[in-house]
This record gives C-alpha cells, structure tokens and sequence, in this order.
C-alpha cells in the first residue's frame, strides 16, 4: 500500500515538470495545486497566469474559482480580460498551458462540450472556456485527468481544444506552430507523443501498477515506449507542501 | 449632447433599462457580478432576453431556471471549481422550463467581441478556434484573410446589447464609477451596450486619491445607476467583501431539483422586493 492518493502523485508529477523559467497558464483543480506546489517546493520564481488577468499571482490557499479575490491581492498586477487573452496569451508570452477534460482521445485532442449530439446532448458540459486558444498559443501544453474507459475515449464526440488532431503533422497543416500536448500526466502514468506519429505513449508508470491496469483504465489500445520507467514516487516534502495546501484551502472555502 | 447616470432606485432602474426581448449582458468575470440587478430582472418578468456573458455563472443560470432567456451567447458554462450548472443543463438537455439557444464561443473570442463592441466595428478577429469542432455548431465563427500575410485569422461579430448590466465598489457625487481588482470584460461591455446600468456598492463624494489609470466610467457613459450594497453577493466586491464561496459550493444541490430551485428563487428572490436591498 501506497502513503498517498492517485490524484496526488498526479499532482506531485505535473508540479515536477515546470520550472522557476516558466510562465505558466493555471486552470482551476488539479492543475492549480499542481502550479503552486511548484512555486512553493522547486520552482519559487515560476510566473502563475491565471485567465482572470491576474499575473504573477502567489496565492496563499488555491482559488475555488478562476477569479477568487485571493488572485489579485497576491498579483504583481491584474490586467482586463480581453488584454489577457490578446497581449499575453495570443501574444506568445506563455510558455506553459495547463489543461484538463472530460474526454480525452490517444493525440490528446481534449472535448469539454458534450457527451451526445451537440443539439440534443446527453450532458452538456461547461464548454471550452480559454481552452481552444490556450491549446494553440502557449508553447507547450501539460494535461491532467483521472485516467478511466469513460474519460479516455476512443473517438471524441466534440473536438472543444486541438491536440494532435489525426496526429503526424496536423498541427503544422492548420498553420499551428507551438508544440502541442507534451504531457499527459494521468493518476496512474505519464505519457509524452511519439516523435512520428504524436500518439501519446506512456512513459513513466506510477508504482505498483501494471501495464494490465492501464489498459483497462483507457479505451483504446494503449502504446508503451521502448524503455517504460517507474514514477518516482512524492517525496515526503511534496505531499506535506500539497496537503498543507489543500487543508488551508478547505479551510479558507469553508469559512 | 452628454446626458449623465441619474441615480435611481434598482426597480425603477431595471424598468427603464431592461425590456422584454432584449439583449442583455450581465458582466463580471468571478468578481464584481451584478446578482441584485439580474434578481430584479426575474422579479420584473423579463422575458425572451438574449444573455451575453463569458461565464454564465449562477445568476444566469437563475436567469434560465425561471425562464427569463430564449438564447444564451457563452464561451463557459459551469460553478467554477464545483460543477454543472444545472439549470443551464436542463434547459439544453430537456427544453425546461423553455427551450434555450445556445451560441457558443470561447473566451477569447467573446472578450474581442466586446471590445469590438466598445469600438464600434463590425467584427473582432482573432488567432482562434484552430482545429476545434466549434465553427461547426456556431455559424457565427467564420475566417477572414488577412490582407497584408494571407494568413486565415476567425472573425466573430462584435457584441452590441440593447443593455449591459455591471457592479461596481463605488458613483461618485457627478455619477462617475469607479471599478478595480478583477475587471474582466465590464468597461468594454458598458461602452459596447445602447444603454448601461451600474450598480455600486456606495457612493462617495469624491473618489480621492487613486492612480490617474484608475477604471473610471464616466457619467456620460451611463444610463442609470442605483446604490446596492452587497448587490454583487455570492460574487464579491474587492475591498468590501469575499466571494461566498460556501454559497457557490452549496448552489449546486439548491439548483439539482427543479422544486428545491423553485422554492429558494421563491424565498430569496421573488418574495423580496428591491426596496429590500437598495440603499
């Protein structure tokens, strides 16, 4: 038995992948904890942009929604919603975007619209949000989700952000010139895209699981790389910064 | 010819700014949303509103749930960091209590189109929707070339509504507003509507010091504005009050049920009167 939870390792591994160099596009849940537990163990000079216009922000508990006030009292400054996405985001000034899904498919092409016909749907979803343009103007893009068959489809109902699209070079016919999804950091492995054909293939398995699991966590037939590691597990230091966090945030969304 | 904001009480304000089949932006990104001003509207019955807004957020979902809307222009629509909105769904998903048309975009189309709005043109574009299904359920989302590369950017129409609903911390003596923390897309949705109404937590003599860069509307700018305290609450005022979190997380089990939505609408909306909550 493990002495943490699949969603924190989650955590934990995408807070490992960015830098104090970074500027970073936040979204809310797992990618926030992600962001701030790097500012708060490795990465204490990363820049945390959050689409609200906060820039630069240090929050103390993570927001609950992606304009809390706690955003712009800790931001070096806050600038208007259209200035965020025109000058900063289209702009190019964002090297690392963060998003997540509901569904997802094998080029990380990610649908957060519908489940169902998009006239009569199943369930609507929230819709795409920043999405569509963070996926195509930050340099690179990381990706968590809970790896399970209902989340990782294999055909997308609705395409809400661009991943890989078919994969090869789709990205560069439809005039895209940032990389794309480089990690998709699951709770229960890492994967990166094949140089060639951009599927996304794993990399790295969390420990104590085996291919077996993974499979039946993802609805197509997973590829693996040549050489597959084990995930080094949360250092003792990462899970108390995360659950530090997390509490003070339960705390501060409760009051 | 410069008429300026009259303050007026927040009946009297909605009556004269808001009309049946109107279209209608509520703005505020997280902060500064305008909940007092979107109650009087359900209060006064408005009907057939065509909604603008970024994210939809719980009032409009309010909006929705008592059949205020026929057509919600959006780019997302969920109780940040809890869930769905429920009355939002429903309406999409079973036409209750009325059918809802959906024009779908995302943010940073919906926030060009507003300072298209702002700026009198015809249209924004922007470096957008690549690869995405979008364009196909939005009809509205087309390409132009650019005339000096050749490059395909979208084109999405500017946002002009009939009226455009803001809060704000504070009116000055001559009617000006003041607005500041997170300030989303509202100076660009005032200056795109036909007519503005602000609400304001006070009024103050003067604004006194502040940054000559200060988001200041000018009185000419408005159409009406009324004093409600609070008038932003479960959103939040920066330097007046928190976001009530607790609300938003507790909204999603009031807006689940159809009768449990109906009932607190009833108790906390309809069976008060304005009067209740303007200053």
């Amino acid at each position: 038995m493990s002495d943490y939870t699949g969603s924190e390792i989650m955590t934990v591994v995408a807070a490992r992948a960015l830098s104090s160099e970074d500027v970073c596009f936040v979204g809310i849940g797992a990618p926030s904890a992600a962001c701030n537990v790097a500012r708060l163990t490795h990465a204490p000079r990363i820049t945390l942009i959050y689409e609200s216009g906060t820039i630069g922000t240090r929050p103390d508990v993570l927001p609950l929604s992606i304009g809390d006030g706690e955003l712009c009292d800790t931001a070096l400054t806050t600038v208007p919603v259209p200035e965020m996405f025109r000058y900063w985001l289209q702009g190019g000034r964002i090297t690392v975007g963060f998003l997540g899904g509901a569904q997802i498919d094998r080029f990380a092409n990610l649908n957060t619209t519908v489940v169902g016909a998009y006239q009569r749907p199943k369930v609507r979803l929230p819709g795409g949000g920043g999405a569509p343009e963070i996926a195509t103007q930050c340099q690179q893009i990381f990706i968590t989700m809970a790896q399970s068959p209902r989340a990782f489809v294999d055909k997308l109902e609705f395409v809400t952000s661009f991943g890989h699209g078919e994969g090869g070079d789709h990205r560069r016919r439809l005039g895209i010139h940032t990389q794309g999804p480089t990690k998709l950091i699951t709770d229960l492995c890492v994967m990166e895209p094949d140089p060639v054909t951009r599927e996304m293939t794993v990399v790295s398995i969390h420990p104590g699981l085996t291919r077996e699991q993974l499979q039946t966590h993802t609805g197509w037939p997973l590829k693996f790389a040549t050489n597959v590691a084990e995930t080094p597990p949360p250092l003792a230091r990462e899970l108390s910064v995360l659950r530090d966090l997390q509490q003070r945030t339960k705390r501060a969304h409760a009051a | 010819m410069t008429e300026r904001a009259r303050v007026l009480p927040l009946a009297a304000a909605v009556e004269e700014c808001i009309h049946n089949g109107d279209s209608v932006a509520m703005e505020g990104f997280t902060h500064l949303i305008p909940f007092a001003a979107g109650h009087e509207v359900i209060r006064q019955r408005r009907k057939r509103l065509t909604l603008y807004r970024m994210t939809p957020d719980l009032i409009y979902d309010q909006l929705i749930g008592m059949g205020a809307a026929e057509r919600l222009v959006f780019s997302w629509g969920g109780n940040p960091g809890v869930g769905s909105l429920h009355r939002l769904r429903d309406a999409v998903e079973h036409d209750w209590p009325a059918p809802l048309e959906l024009v779908e975009h995302s943010h940073a189309a919906m926030a060009n189109a507003y300072d298209a709005g702002a700026a009198n043109l015809p249209f924004a574009m922007l470096r957008g929707y690549l690869g995405t299904d979008l364009p196909r359920v939005n009809p509205n989302i087309r390409t132009i070339q650019c005339p000096f590369t050749g490059e395909q950017l979208a084109a999405v129409p500017a946002i002009r509504p009939d009226a455009s609903i803001i809060h704000a911390q504070k009116a000055d003596a001559e009617g000006n507003v003041l607005l500041e923390g997170i300030v989303g897309v509202q100076k660009q949705a005032v200056l795109a509507a036909k007519r503005a109404l602000v609400t304001v937590e006070e009024v103050v003599e003067q604004f006194g010091p502040r940054s000559p860069n200060a988001i200041i509307l000018p009185a000419w700018t408005i159409t009406a504005i009324s004093v409600v305290p609070r008038g932003a609450h479960p959103s939040y005022a920066h330097g007046y009050y928190k976001r009530d979190n607790g609300f938003y997380i507790a909204w999603d089990k009031i807006a689940r049920e159809r009768d449990s939505f109906l009932a607190w609408m009833r108790a906390n909306v309809l069976e008060r009167s304005a009067d209740e909550v303007t200053a």
